[in-house]
């Protein structure tokens, strides 16, 4: 089943297009990976989908319903979830307290009840912060959980993002880069980490360099190049395509590679 | 008669405008580059008003003598300010650099309190100002220095940012800090020129405003410094040429609407703030800037 | 009569904590530079005023209406503004605290420049006392909640919170409402402690007195800012006591304060201790983490 589905989606920035009539769908508990050179409007697409920006042309369905022109923390709410390119935690909070932050469109607690403290309010304390630990022990953060964010080390750092998104309660998970700056056993370590999402029932839209990380979890993979879609296929037939090659690689890179 | 007293309001919009849109200058050139709101400016206005009088008043020079001194002084003192209290904060949080500089703008303000005392001083402008007429229009001598001066030292900016080195440094800077500096532009160096011009231009219209009204006392920079803001804002922060406009709209707005609601005078300007702020916040001239995600 | 100096001084003290741990809430956890927040204190102060003078309402109730009041227009400045970036709305507050100071003036029924006379003394040191444990108690109660984490995210990275799924408009309002309410109390308090109010209490100058407190103190710290109150409020009338001259130059030295902090210690005197209230001692991070691992 189709989960999201962006048609025609066009972003013009000052004159240049970003992105331009690209077509997206994403099926219901797949891995797709979208890559292409830097400035291909990988992250633009992110943005569109996430509500950052407003296309100048075309849509997006999300669950059969139009997102766009809808604010970002309601498509979060409808269950789509993100982490960014460059880190984005909540640095002065703890690792605890960014994971907490990530169920609040899941909770309720308003002013009034926060003053009063009743048992409900307790109750949906407790819960967030048992879930909010079980989470940080899924991704292997639970001994670090009193630590600020902006302590941690890189790595870490990025597996938090990803916790922080995880606890919004997503179906479709919008992965910017995760592995950028990982050390190869902590690019493993993730590559084991999205498949247990996905094992979940996540369903997960990567950007990602590490082409090792991307040919071995898409069940699927998009090219962007200038902002248009080159390509859209299994692993095994983007490997081989010719305008990907050309695209991605380069002319002369690809004689190199040839010629190994 | 209709008709004449509606061109004397049109000449006095366009006077109270054009130095509204010096001030508006230096706001907005210093946002254009720092990202920052220079609450000082309004101290620096006052101070090239007070260097100004000291000229004319204590040692007798001409009014020409006295704008450049103001312009001078002002100059110096907006260098040293950004040196002082906003060079250390560059790497700070964003909000960092704006208490600073309420503090700079607070310690200015009543650093003058203490040394000319609260009272307005007479700030004669040194020749005879009389009426001229062109038919329906009058204007007086004054309104029309003041009229020119602020066209040529705009015309004089212009020049500068778009036809010297150093004017290409500062368009390049306010683009791209980094990018700049990898350019060799010297970025420091770039951001004391811009507040040097900021704030020449500000002690300036410190210097015109002060002979407008004959006077000059150290609360005098408070609202001309908050219009000239929101003249920069209305259009659009950051852009040189919505500083200019932006600062004969609100000129005009206010000369028009005091006709109505003279003791609101001073609200006509944060009452066109919240409009912009609600409809169109990024100015008449100004760009959508989108936050890099 | 020195005792009662003392007490003077104190109760004057719990206003100007309220005062500072409500901007606290707004410009030190929130991250929303606010140089009007004494016109919420002035606001409080006037509605309790007329409603005691014009209607005869007992006390409490004018206090917790003026409140209410000043937390209303701390709605309608909000809306308008907090959709921008802080730039905008520290000078969009200030220009409104000025259109208030204007119509305060301009009005008859606030007495324009005369202000207000005639007002009972009817505050303490017992009442201050109380309205301050009631506001830091509240306080942390919404600062270790959902709605206090979500104040704070938004300060640490605005988009981030959105993407959290955090409405940060009606989270920024809601930060401003509840400090405006605050601010709103502390002027009640202040009007029926010195029976007589009027339009230059409440301005600019008195707005940057309560920010020199949060930023001596410590942004985004409740002790800190009580610190903050604490040394602005007894430093003055120390050394008003020492030479009467010194105080002349209280606004200098505030200006001074506000830059040698931002350049030396921005985080205030407090801060590196407790960034924000602790955790309810039930829920605290150690025992759960040990609960937690399997």
């Amino acid at each position: 089943m189709t989960l999201l589905e962006g048609k025609n989606l066009t972003m013009i920035f000052g004159g240049l297009a970003a992105l331009d009539s690209v077509d997206i769908t994403i099926e219901e508990g797949e891995i797709l990976s979208l890559i292409g050179p830097n400035g291909a409007g990988k992250t633009t697409l992110f943005n569109l989908i996430t509500g950052v920006y407003s296309p100048t042309r075309g849509s997006i369905c999300f669950k059969q319903k139009e997102i766009i022109n809808m604010k970002p923390y309601d498509i979060t709410k409808m269950g789509i979830a993100r982490t960014f390119q460059n880190i984005r935690l909540f640095g002065e909070m703890s690792v605890l307290d960014n994971v907490i932050i990530g169920q609040h469109c899941r909770t309720r607690t308003g002013v009034v009840g926060a003053i009063l403290r009743t048992s409900a309010v307790k109750k949906e304390e407790k819960k967030v912060h048992d879930r909010a630990m079980e989470i940080l022990n899924f991704v292997g953060l639970d001994n670090e959980a009193a630590e600020k964010a902006k302590n941690l080390p890189y790595g870490k750092q990025r597996r938090l993002e990803l916790a922080r998104a995880l606890a919004t309660e997503p179906d479709l998970m919008l992965l910017d880069e995760p592995a950028a700056g990982m050390n190869p056993q902590e690019t493993n370590e993730l590559i084991e980490l999205i498949g247990k999402l996905n094992d979940m029932g996540k369903t997960v839209l990567l950007i990602e360099h590490d082409m090792k990380l991307v040919m071995g979890i898409s069940q699927r993979i998009m090219v962007l190049d200038y902002g248009k879609k080159i390509a859209d296929g299994p692993p095994e037939k983007i490997r081989n395509d010719e305008k990907v090659i050309k695209a991605y690689l380069g002319d002369r890179t690809r004689k190199e590679v040839q010629a190994c | 008669m209709f008709f004449q007293q509606f061109f004397a309001q049109v000449m006095n919009g366009l006077t109270l405008g054009s130095t509204y849109a010096l001030i508006a200058l230096g706001y907005t050139m210093v946002y254009g580059i720092l990202e920052l709101i220079n609450f000082a400016h309004s101290e620096i206005y006052m101070t090239g008003a007070f260097v100004g009088l000291i000229m004319v008043t204590v040692y007798k020079l001409p009014f020409a003598a006295a704008l450049l001194a103001g312009m001078a002084g002002s100059c110096i003192l907006g260098v040293i300010i950004e040196k002082v209290a906003y060079r250390p904060l560059r790497k700070a949080t964003r909000i960092a650099p704006l208490i600073s500089a309420i503090g700079v703008s607070i310690f200015l303000q009543n650093a003058a309190l203490l040394i000319f005392g609260p009272q307005a001083r007479a700030f004669p402008a040194n020749f005879n100002s009389v009426s001229l007429n062109f038919g329906l229009v009058q204007i007086s001598s004054l309104q029309l220095l003041i009229l020119v001066i602020s066209v040529l030292l705009m015309v004089t900016l212009h020049f500068l940012i778009h036809k010297t080195k150093i004017g290409q440094a500062m368009r390049a800077t306010a683009q791209d800090k980094e990018t700049a500096q990898l350019m060799g532009i010297k970025i420091d160096r770039v951001i004391s020129f811009t507040f040097a011009i900021g704030s020449a231009l500000g002690g300036a219209a410190g210097v015109l405003v002060g002979v407008y009204f004959n006077s000059a006392d150290p609360m005098m920079g408070f609202f001309p410094g908050l219009k000239g803001f929101v003249a920069a804002v209305l259009g659009g922060i950051g852009n040189i040429p919505g500083a200019m406009i932006g600062g004969l709209i609100l000129g005009m707005a206010e000369v028009f609407g005091a006709v109505y609601m003279s003791q609101y005078k001073d609200a006509i300007a944060f009452a066109v703030l919240i409009l912009i702020l609600l409809f169109k916040p990024t100015g008449l001239m100004g760009q959508r800037i989108q936050e890099k995600v | 009569m020195r005792m009662n100096y003392y007490l003077q001084v104190l109760t004057v003290l719990g206003i100007n904590i309220i005062l500072a741990v409500s901007l606290n809430l707004i410009s030190g956890y929130t991250g929303q530079l606010s140089l009007g927040h004494a016109t919420f204190m002035g606001i409080g102060a006037y509605t309790a005023t007329l409603l005691t003078l014009k209607l005869h309402v007992p006390f409490l109730l004018s206090l917790i209406f003026g409140a209410a009041v000043a937390a209303l227009f701390g709605f309608i400045i909000g809306v308008p503004t907090l959709r921008l970036k802080g730039d905008y709305l520290a000078i969009a507050t200030l220009g409104f605290g000025e259109i208030m100071k204007n119509i305060l003036l301009n009005m008859k029924i606030t007495g324009g420049p005369m202000g207000l006379r005639g007002i009972p003394k009817v505050t303490n040191i017992y009442i201050v006392a109380v309205a301050v444990v009631i506001v830091i108690f509240s306080l942390n109660r919404i600062m270790i909640s959902r709605v206090g984490k979500s104040f704070i995210a938004i300060r640490e990275d605005e988009l981030a919170a959105e993407a959290m799924g955090i409405n940060t408009t009606n989270y920024k309002i809601l930060a401003f409402v509840i400090g405006a309410f605050y601010a709103g109390i502390a002027g009640g308090l202040y009007a029926f402690l010195f029976r007589y109010i009027n339009p230059n209490n409440f301005g600019f100058m008195k707005s940057i007195e309560i920010l020199c407190m949060v930023v001596l103190g410590g942004m985004g710290n409740t002790a800190g800012a009580i610190l903050g109150a604490a040394l602005l409020t007894v430093l003055p009338e120390f050394l008003r006591s020492v030479s009467p001259v010194i105080s002349q130059y209280r606004m200098v030295f505030y200006g001074l304060l506000l830059v040698i902090m931002m350049i030396v210690r921005p985080q205030g005197l407090l801060s590196g201790t407790s960034f924000y209230p602790r955790y309810p001692r039930r829920l605290s991070v150690e025992k759960s983490a040990g609960k937690g691992g399997q």
